[in-house]
């Protein structure tokens, strides 16, 4: 161990939600000195929603919101009051990235905007992330993850062809951002000790999350084919499933790419005699007669639990994985587990719970989980005073008067 | 070396195969020289400056053709003899060695991160696996769909009555490469301060379950395993499943009722714009939106608010709504596909497509870009290279390689 990757890096956060807090999250978790900036008067919106502790609300009870600002200081300001402008201007001094992730037009109106934070720190590095990016005719939408799903193309994607789409789960176009966004913010820090010259960084979730789906726009961009949602059909493997196992709800899902696989496939299944069967016996035969295989898997699927049925395939070389639920993530994965990818932490108002890793591990400087999410303004005073070098007395006028809260 | 926007200081060996393909790519982005390192036998048809590929599938040309620009090509025989040690003259100039073989591959030619770094102490290796180099799943087989279902998006993703499904174009491999790219520039960040490199493992399960956002979370602190909801959503309200997914006249939109000030007023603004239409709807114009508590909100609230706003929806187009949603400032998406994507004004107008011209696909007009945008100037994209293209130049005028010896190793099939 040589200590954090990032020891030494500033970082002032001004990201709320989901995109921009996690991309901050993987800095802290790697050494990154970050101040979480919180409105005091407008509560960011994952303060307000579940999974709150046994259901409780409560500004700091939401596991998920704490889950993505660990080893973060919380500091929390009026950002309104005319004297907030003293605590902002010493923290962009402190600052080498200044993290946001608000509609284009919001940072500028608390005098916050690239062009002003270069006339304090040249050499700043802002990293701005937002829906359509910070230029454009609907630069300014004032939507969510949630909807973005839907305009990127995901929702279109997935879900059965005989029923309306679904999409995945939640804002998922959110999740397309956090490395995307950390590879931008190292590579641009990079360039600045090398050149001495800042940027902004400007990503659009749009942009992004589009990025994740580039085979199908250049299917319609050369061949004007409109790829649509076809349940968990492949155009490589067939069988190609999710099946239903023993138990509620249990699935496990199972990928054949190979003649040779489907016949491993059809010995585990106790039925040697399918792998003869002349109508199954190529990919694209398997292909046309796809539902009648997964009638006959999930015949022999159904009464079996489904990681022994996972275990049972690995062995003989076979793709197949469980349908995961949060619980069998956290309590059953034995590879999860093995890799600690979940860490405890005990957080003042949530008590002990969990929060993720970067799904990487760097063997020199490994993350470090240190500290659980903030509560709201918890670390106003160590901030100011340890952190920005404001007097005693100054802390305590900023406090009286509300600036801080 | 391809000109980028900008010129990182980084030549980067890419090994990988398709889980590792976007790593390269946005390294390739951001302006590094990645260069391509395949072997000869993984072109069938055995000629240079053939596009590589095994099967013909379509999907799998264009997950190729998609992660491969920005990066130069060059073959290589690693496994023999004579190839590895052009493979280790090649990581002595270079900064970062990314692959995706299983566990233990490359170590067991010699070509591991330990072998390596002996003689390049500073290269950092990037080594991205379905699961990980160790733990009991190390050597497990994967696909798309099975680390999809293994890192749980599955499990919240499609109809409550059927079983868990994918997005119909592969995701998994994308996380897992986006999350070495990052992992790859907090080492490299770190070597500019200290010189040393290191090595990165990467797992693609993990790289999945970090899309899923408050799941895990909801059974950790709540005691609630969420499941998927389809067309309507989950994980918001405890009391309810409030609908998101809505047909309309030519297609669907997607509209979510709520809360917090934003919410309150798209929804008022969107019930104005149904009263203007003629739907009146008592019991919808009587609710105080800012007052709507989404989390308590009951399902027969939820549900007497969304009949009304179904009829209204199903009178429209997605273009209309869309549209109309824009004007007011409702919080309201269309539910694109590919087509409607390429005409959308707002990538136009930021310059998003590219036009790539590749000698074996042909002109290309409308090729994704970059993400990334610097000071607004996004980076450029150059067509993916041709299997060998750069041999020449990479051997001959960067290694230093002789013509005779270039020559003796084509004979010998090394390159």
């Amino acid at each position: 161990m040589t200590g954090n990757a990032l020891t030494g890096l500033r970082v002032a956060d001004f990201t709320w939600s989901v995109a921009g807090p996690l991309t901050v999250k993987f800095l802290a978790d790697h050494g990154a000195e970050v101040i979480h900036v919180e409105s005091a008067t407008r509560p960011e919106l994952l303060r307000v929603l579940p999974p709150y502790r046994n259901r409780q609300p409560g500004l700091n009870r939401s596991a998920y919101n704490a889950c993505l600002n660990n080893n973060k200081y919380g500091l929390s300001l009026d950002m309104n009051h005319p004297r907030a402008k003293e605590v902002l201007q010493k923290l962009i001094h402190w600052a080498d990235v200044v993290a946001e992730n608000f509609s284009p037009g919001v940072m500028a109106k608390w005098g916050l905007s690239y062009e002003d934070l270069v006339k304090i720190k040249p050499e700043i590095i802002m990293f701005s992330t937002s829906q359509m990016g910070q230029t454009g005719p609907r630069a300014r939408i004032g939507a969510y993850g949630t909807q973005l799903v839907s305009l990127a193309g995901f929702t279109h994607l997935t879900g059965w062809p005989d029923r309306d789409p679904t999409g995945p789960y939640g804002p998922y176009t959110d999740t397309t951002i956090p490395h995307v966004g950390v590879a931008a913010i190292m590579a641009a820090l990079i360039r600045q000790r090398r050149t001495g010259k800042g940027t902004h960084i400007d990503i659009s979730q749009f942009e992004t999350a589009l990025n994740f789906i580039s085979p199908i726009l250049l299917e319609y961009a050369m061949n004007h084919r409109v790829t649509t949602r076809r349940g968990n059909r492949s155009s490589r493997g067939a069988p190609h499933g999710v099946y239903r196992c023993q138990g509620e709800d249990r699935w496990c899902a199972i990928a054949i790419f190979s003649d040779e696989e489907w016949k491993k496939l059809c010995r585990v299944m106790g039925r040697p005699e399918l792998a003869a069967v002349p109508r199954f016996a190529s990919f694209q035969q398997r292909q046309e007669n796809e539902n009648e295989i997964d009638r006959l898997i999930s015949a022999w699927t159904a009464d079996q639990p489904a990681e022994k049925l996972m275990n049972m395939l690995q062995q003989v070389g076979i793709a197949a994985g469980v349908a995961q639920t949060g619980k069998d993530l956290l309590e059953h994965d034995p590879q999860l587990a093995h890799r600690r990818f979940f860490r405890e932490l005990e957080h003042k108002e949530i008590g002990k719970h969990h929060y993720e890793t970067p799904p990487f591990r760097l063997s020199k400087t490994p993350c470090e989980l240190t500290r659980p999410g903030p509560c709201l303004g918890e670390h106003n005073e160590y901030v100011c005073k340890k952190i920005l070098g404001f007097p005693d007395k100054e802390y305590d006028d900023l406090m009286a008067e509300g600036v801080l809260r | 070396m391809l000109q980028n926007g900008w010129m990182m200081p980084y030549r980067v060996l890419d090994l990988c195969d398709e889980k590792g393909f976007f790593c390269g790519r946005i390294l390739g982005d951001l302006g590094c020289d990645v260069i391509r390192v395949t072997k000869p036998g993984d072109d069938p048809t055995r000629k240079a400056g053939s596009f590589n590929h095994k099967t013909s599938d379509q999907q799998e040309r264009l997950f190729w053709l998609a992660y491969n620009a920005n990066k130069r090509s060059i073959t290589l025989d690693f496994e023999s003899t004579a190839g590895k040690e052009i493979f280790k003259r090649l990581a002595q100039k270079a900064d970062v060695v990314i692959e995706s073989f299983s566990p233990g591959y490359m170590a067991s030619l010699g070509l591991g991160h330990e072998e390596i770094s002996n003689t390049n102490p500073s290269l950092v290796m990037t080594s991205i696996t379905p699961f990980g180099q160790s733990g009991p799943y190390r050597d497990f087989k994967a696909s798309d769909l099975t680390l999809w279902c293994l890192g749980g998006m599955a499990y919240v993703s499609g109809d409550p009555d059927r079983a868990p499904v994918q997005v119909s174009s592969p995701q998994s491999y994308l996380h897992g490469g986006a999350a070495a790219a990052a992992a790859t520039l907090i080492a490299l960040y770190h070597r500019e301060l200290n010189g040393e490199g290191q090595w990165i493992d990467v797992s693609i399960q993990e790289a999945v379950a970090h899309t899923l956002m408050n799941v895990v979370q909801f059974w950790d602190v709540c005691g609630i395993i969420l499941k998927r909801s389809g067309v309507f959503r989950t994980g918001l309200s405890t009391a309810a499943n409030q609908r998101l997914i809505w047909r309309c006249k030519d297609g669907y939109v997607n509209f979510p009722i709520y809360a917090t000030t934003g919410g309150a007023q798209s929804n008022a603004k969107l019930v104005r714009w149904m009263e203007q239409e003629g739907i009146r709807d008592e019991s919808l114009s009587a609710i105080r939106w800012e007052e709507f508590d989404l989390s308590s909100a009951s399902q027969e609230q939820f549900n007497r608010v969304e009949d009304s706003i179904a009829r209204f929806f199903e009178k429209h187009t997605m273009d209309e709504l869309y549209q109309g949603a824009i004007e007011r400032g409702i919080m309201l998406y269309p539910v694109y596909g590919a087509k409607e994507i390429q005409e959308d004004p707002q990538l136009m107008a930021r310059g998003f497509w590219s036009n790539v011209v590749h000698p074996e696909f042909g002109e290309i007009t409308f090729f994704p870009g970059s993400p990334f945008v610097f000071s607004g100037e996004r980076q450029n994209i150059h067509r993916p290279s041709l299997i060998g293209e750069h041999n020449e130049e990479v051997y001959s005028a960067e290694l230093g390689i002789s013509d005779d010896e270039l020559r003796s190793l084509r004979q010998a099939g090394v390159i």
